[in-house]
């Protein structure tokens, strides 16, 4: 009889779940996703501002939409991250799953308040107003709420580990809010306009606009994935901080 | 230069506070991430570092 001890090599899974695998891979993408990222906003900028037609009804404050669709994409993009961990947490304990949930969350809600800030500006020629109280617009605000109380459930607990499980109910429950978001539009007869890309819908933007459109949201997505890994990072080394300094304070005493 | 219309300030303005709320989050991923490296440096420095990094 034969034993096979050869070591079996980690599959991609048990990598990306292995803090230590996840350094050593994710260190050399933060350059190269930086540099996409920097050329993703110059042409998306030059495209928004210098190559695209006003629009026939809202004339050029149409240029606002190319800043407003791609923060208010990642306010639920980010959230949809934050909850797929959220269920890494809870079902696989993944060791880096509660790690990417916490990391998301800062970028999360900066996007969603720049949602809300380009498109109150955005309104207020458009509409009238700055604000009005629709489904669209009060449930992207109780999303960015949501993002704040995560970020402070977070700070509110010294046992990192139990933080994890606990707020990853919390984000779950919170992920109820993305569907309102997504299909206030359609359920509810409010102020603010459907979808502006839409696979199924019958009125096309024309590629004028949905270029710039798809390459700033690129540019946005490029930049969430590249400041999410550094902020994973981050956390990961944060932890190795603290768990070094416990160490050493059991040690002394 | 680039005619933005009687509606211009709303368009520099949503431009300015993206652009700034970007820059500062970026800014802020940087930082973070420096602070807690020097802090690992400053541990590993005074003695403090992880058992499989003790005898490198």
């Amino acid at each position: 009889m034969t034993v096979d001890l050869a070591v079996k090599k980690p599959n991609w899974f048990s990598r990306l779940a292995n803090p230590g695998q996840f350094l050593a891979w994710s260190k050399a993408w933060i350059l190269p996703l930086s540099i996409l990222t920097a050329l993703l906003f110059a042409a998306g900028l030059y495209l928004a501002l210098f190559d695209s037609p006003p629009d026939y009804q809202m004339g050029e404050t149409v240029r606002i939409m190319y800043i407003h669709v791609p923060n208010a994409w990642l306010s639920q993009f980010v959230y949809a991250v934050m909850a797929a961990a959220s269920i890494g947490t809870l079902v696989w304990r993944h060791p880096l799953a509660d790690v990417a949930a916490k990391s998301a969350a800062p970028l999360g809600a900066v996007f969603t308040g720049l949602a809300l800030f380009s498109g109150s500006l955005w309104g207020r020629p458009t509409w009238g107003t700055f604000w009005e109280w629709d489904g669209r617009m009060t449930s992207t605000l109780i999303l960015f709420l949501i993002y704040l109380g995560i970020i402070a459930l977070w700070r509110a607990f010294e046992d990192q580990g139990r933080a994890g499980r606990v707020i990853a109910v919390f984000t779950l429950v919170g992920a109820l809010d993305i569907p309102v978001v997504k299909w206030s539009v359609d359920w509810w007869n409010t102020l603010h306009q459907p979808a502006s890309i839409s696979l199924m819908g019958s009125e096309h933007m024309p590629p004028s606009m949905l270029i710039p459109l798809l390459v700033m949201t690129l540019a946005f997505t490029a930049l969430f994935v590249t400041l999410h890994i550094v902020r994973i990072r981050t956390e990961i080394f944060r932890r190795r901080a603290e768990t070094l300094e416990r160490q050493a304070a059991a040690s002394l005493g | 230069m680039l005619d933005l219309g009687p509606h211009a300030i709303f368009i520099i303005w949503a431009y300015v506070g993206v652009i700034v709320g970007v820059v500062a989050l970026i800014a802020y991923t940087v930082f973070d991430s420096r602070r807690v490296n020097a802090h690992l440096k400053a541990l590993d420095a005074r003695g403090i570092r992880r058992r499989s990094e003790r005898n490198s």
